[in-house]
């Protein structure tokens, strides 16, 4: 881990990070918006974990990383069944079909 | 080693997020999703943290992406179907994300952080002064502080992880008594007293049990407007 600096990891999770704001963005299918979100909190995370190895944050990154973990967990289960209440309403998970709020 | 393996996940992980914004199919984004975030958890490992690598590949490869697998399969209208995007979208994002990979890339590139290890290393070489010699601030052989939580032996994370949850820091709390004789090794030369995360473990798991039945009454099985209809 010597020559592998806190530099490649911020690199690694600012890809992460930009192909899941990307994916959050282009994709109609709403199970891929989800997938992109997924992305994002797993850069964040991994910069938390970075951090906690190389900063002076210690054990409370990792503690942060878990938290995260388990909220993403949460929001994938409720974003998919408002995806499935959607599907069983309008029977298609196209986002841009969900114009039912449009005023 | 380390570094070969580094690149190994590196690059695993960022073409998996490439192939995951690339691919159109949902499955085969499915697919991708799982490289990328089983790369992730290699490169979790490979800092050291070993429980939240656990972690990540139990609830995120072994449970978010067979949820999001379950929704695929329960909202696919047919075998290979895909919802395009307009080209003209697909060009105007591409230039959108490269401008954004641009910007942070070169806010992290900018940022001076060999200064600002030693600044944190003189701050702890300070407070290790300041408390006098009770030598239980890990120096290295240059008198910096070593950082992180665990440079040694990568990986004894779990039983620090689980007392901080229950509101007992191992490695801050009793930094005080460890001159006695009892080894806890990981100090930072911090000793303000942390409650621990007792309070944010509890809110998370009500959350968490709230969310989970809020999911079950959305997702239930309910008649469609158009059977009635037929």
């Amino acid at each position: 881990m010597e020559n592998v600096g806190l530099e490649m990891f911020l690199a690694v999770s600012a890809v992460l990070f930009v192909c899941g704001v990307v994916c959050m963005t282009t994709k109609r299918n709403a199970i891929g918006v989800l997938m992109g979100v997924e992305l994002v909190l797993n850069g964040a995370n991994l910069n938390l974990v970075a951090f906690s190895r190389y900063g002076s944050l210690g054990l409370d990154g990792q503690v942060m990383s878990l938290f995260v973990i388990v909220l993403a967990a949460a929001e994938a289960a409720a974003a998919l069944a408002i995806v499935l209440a959607f599907y069983n309403n309008h029977m298609t998970v196209d986002i841009d079909q969900a114009t039912d709020l449009q005023g | 080693m380390s570094t070969v393996l580094f690149t190994i996940y590196a690059l695993a992980a960022c073409g998996g997020a490439l192939a995951v914004v690339l691919s159109q199919n949902v499955v085969r984004m499915a697919f991708w999703l799982v490289i990328s975030l089983s790369s992730v958890a290699g490169l979790f490992f490979l800092l050291g943290a070993d429980f939240v690598g656990a972690t990540q590949l139990l609830i995120y490869v072994g449970g978010t992406v067979v949820l999001l697998i379950f929704g695929v399969m329960l909202t696919s209208s047919g075998p290979y179907g895909t919802i395009k995007s307009q080209p003209a979208e697909v060009v105007q994002a591409g230039i959108i994300g490269m401008a954004f990979l641009a910007l942070v890339a070169s806010t992290v590139l900018s940022v001076n952080w060999q200064a600002n290890e030693e600044r944190l290393a003189n701050a702890a070489h300070q407070a290790a002064h300041d408390h006098g010699d009770h030598g239980h601030v890990h120096e290295g052989e240059d008198g910096a502080i070593e950082r992180g939580y665990n440079p040694d032996e990568s990986g004894n994370t779990t039983r620090s992880l689980g007392t901080a949850l229950l509101g007992v820091r191992f490695d801050k709390d009793l930094s005080l008594e460890s001159e006695d004789g009892s080894d806890h090794g990981h100090t930072h030369g911090n000793h303000e007293v942390s409650a621990g995360y007792l309070l944010p473990f509890e809110i998370v798991s009500v959350h968490l049990l709230v969310v989970l039945v809020g999911a079950a009454y959305l997702a239930r099985a309910k008649r469609r407007v158009d059977v009635e209809n037929a």
